[in-house]
């Protein structure tokens, strides 16, 4: 078996994504009266809005954790750009002829820089949000419109990450928990990646 | 008038409201006419006496002015300003400013949280603590500045038009204490002529070529109108809005963008689910298992 994950990447990976499920549940119960019973389910209104932020800085320190830890295999190379021309072969499940790629896919890469790009437009709006006071009048509201438009783009990303890693891409899930693939799975989704850390 | 406390609106609430669009009851407002104010602050002490609201301390800046805008327990304020007009005169401006009562309210429509704020049909817009969750989004719904936050109970207030008093057919407390007569209540269309009359008065015999009636329809109308001496130029009233509206980013939000990301989510999920009925998981390829 080959380590994927170390303990320490695959316990910041969990908690970003506990932290975010929080905030991405009370978040929608401020978001519409229809699924304001999620606040109920979580201690009431006032309770969710009172944690809401604070889990949220909790979120956002993980995801500055996990830009120091994997900026660099986050940049998009020219592999990258190779194999997402071929993303409608990957989407379609025809797999045997993509090009070779390293630790991550460039659907990962996507995902990794959408969340961490609407992190910070979150963070800096919910900033705002948290101490009115802090800003004009007139932005106020537009700090709420930012707010609510990178979270709805965090919840896409968020349902084909959790969608690709648990149903599709068997062998991911259980890499994110217990770090280890098989040397046949690291070969067959990550090439690059696979003869880099074995040096075959 | 007790029947006026019918609910009209509710704010972040997933049904219909029980009186929603119906006209049974008499809509109220209160006239406030600047041009007899003379800023004695009796209405501020009537309403922190009234309400109960605890001691707050003034803050002074070389004026009349006591503090710089309504709080979470100072919910009526005269607003004083020394008006220099292009001639060189100076007129002093008070205006008593407190929440607007709109017909269209703004904090009502920023609301996320079930029941914190109704409308009723008498028109007054009421915030309803226990169900307030502090998130202030009403500060960003109002157009006028109005709704303030309190840092111990973490709850928003702001003037409730004393419905105490109103549904038991009183007029609120500021009325009351009014000494020069300058604050009316009623109903809104018996207000409203009457402060359409004391505008003509003040054009025709009071050398106010400009005066007129304060009722901003960006906002549906308001529970409280002004009548003041130069209505062209309500900013010189203490930053009353010419033109106030529920902010457009507030109505995106609560419009286009709502339907927009349900859409979007709803796809989403959708999506994956069609993706894996048709392509289903992949696997490691059966080349690379036969070679480990």
């Amino acid at each position: 078996m080959i380590l994927r994950y170390t303990l320490l990447e695959r316990a910041v990976h969990w908690l970003s994504a506990l932290t975010y499920m929080y905030v991405l549940a009370t978040g929608l119960a401020f978001y519409s009266p229809h699924l304001y019973w999620i606040a109920a389910l979580l201690g009431g209104g006032p309770t969710s809005r009172y944690w809401h932020p604070w889990v949220a800085l909790v979120f956002v320190a993980a995801l500055a954790w996990m830009l120091r830890a994997w900026l660099a295999d986050m940049r998009i190379t020219a592999a990258d750009r190779a194999w997402g021309r071929d993303m409608k072969q990957y989407i379609r499940n025809d797999d045997e002829n993509l090009p070779p790629i390293d630790r991550f896919n460039l659907g990962q890469k996507y995902f990794f820089w959408v969340m961490l790009f609407a992190g910070l437009v979150l963070l800096a709006t919910g900033l705002a949000m948290w101490f009115p006071p802090s800003l004009p009048l007139a932005l106020r509201p537009l700090m709420i419109l930012l707010h609510v438009s990178a979270a709805l783009i965090t919840i896409g990303a968020f349902i084909i990450h959790v969608y690709m890693g648990t149903a599709v891409v068997r062998g991911g899930f259980t890499s994110i928990i217990r770090g280890e693939v098989s040397p046949a799975w690291a070969r067959t989704h990550h090439r690059l990646w696979y003869h880099r850390v074995t040096g075959k | 008038m007790s029947a006026t406390l019918r609910i009209q609106a509710i704010s972040g609430h997933s049904g219909a409201a029980p009186g929603a669009g119906t006209q049974r009851g008499e809509r109220v407002a209160k006239l406030i006419d600047t041009t007899t104010c003379i800023g004695c602050k009796a209405c501020e002490v009537a309403c922190v006496e009234w309400n109960d609201l605890s001691f707050r301390e003034t803050v002074f800046d070389n004026t009349y002015q006591t503090m710089p805008e309504t709080a979470w327990n100072y919910w009526n304020l005269i607003q004083f300003r020394e008006h220099i007009h292009p001639d060189g005169t100076l007129q002093w401006l008070m205006r008593k400013d407190q929440c607007m009562h709109c017909a269209e309210p703004g904090c009502l429509l920023a609301c996320p949280a079930d029941g914190a704020i109704v409308q009723y049909q008498n028109g007054i817009v009421d915030f309803q603590q226990e169900y307030c969750i502090g998130c202030q989004y009403c500060v960003a719904g109002c157009p006028f500045n109005i709704p303030k936050f309190d840092q111990t109970t973490k709850k928003m207030f702001k003037c409730t038009l004393c419905t105490d008093r109103v549904s038991q057919g009183l007029e609120p407390a500021c009325i009351k204490a009014c000494p020069t007569g300058c604050l009316h209540f009623g109903t809104k269309e018996d207000m409203t002529a009457l402060a359409e009359s004391r505008a003509t008065q003040l054009r025709e015999h009071g050398g106010y070529e400009h005066a007129g009636v304060y009722d901003p329809q960006g906002v549906g109308g308001t529970g409280v109108i002004y009548v003041l001496h130069d209505a062209t130029n309500p900013e010189a009233y203490g930053g009353l809005p010419g033109n106030p509206r529920v902010p457009l980013s507030v109505k995106l939000w609560k419009g286009p963008l709502k339907w927009l990301g349900n859409l979007a989510m709803i796809g989403g999920l959708l999506g994956v689910t069609m993706h894996y009925l048709r392509f289903g998981p992949k696997h490691v390829s059966p080349k690379e298992a036969e070679r480990s």
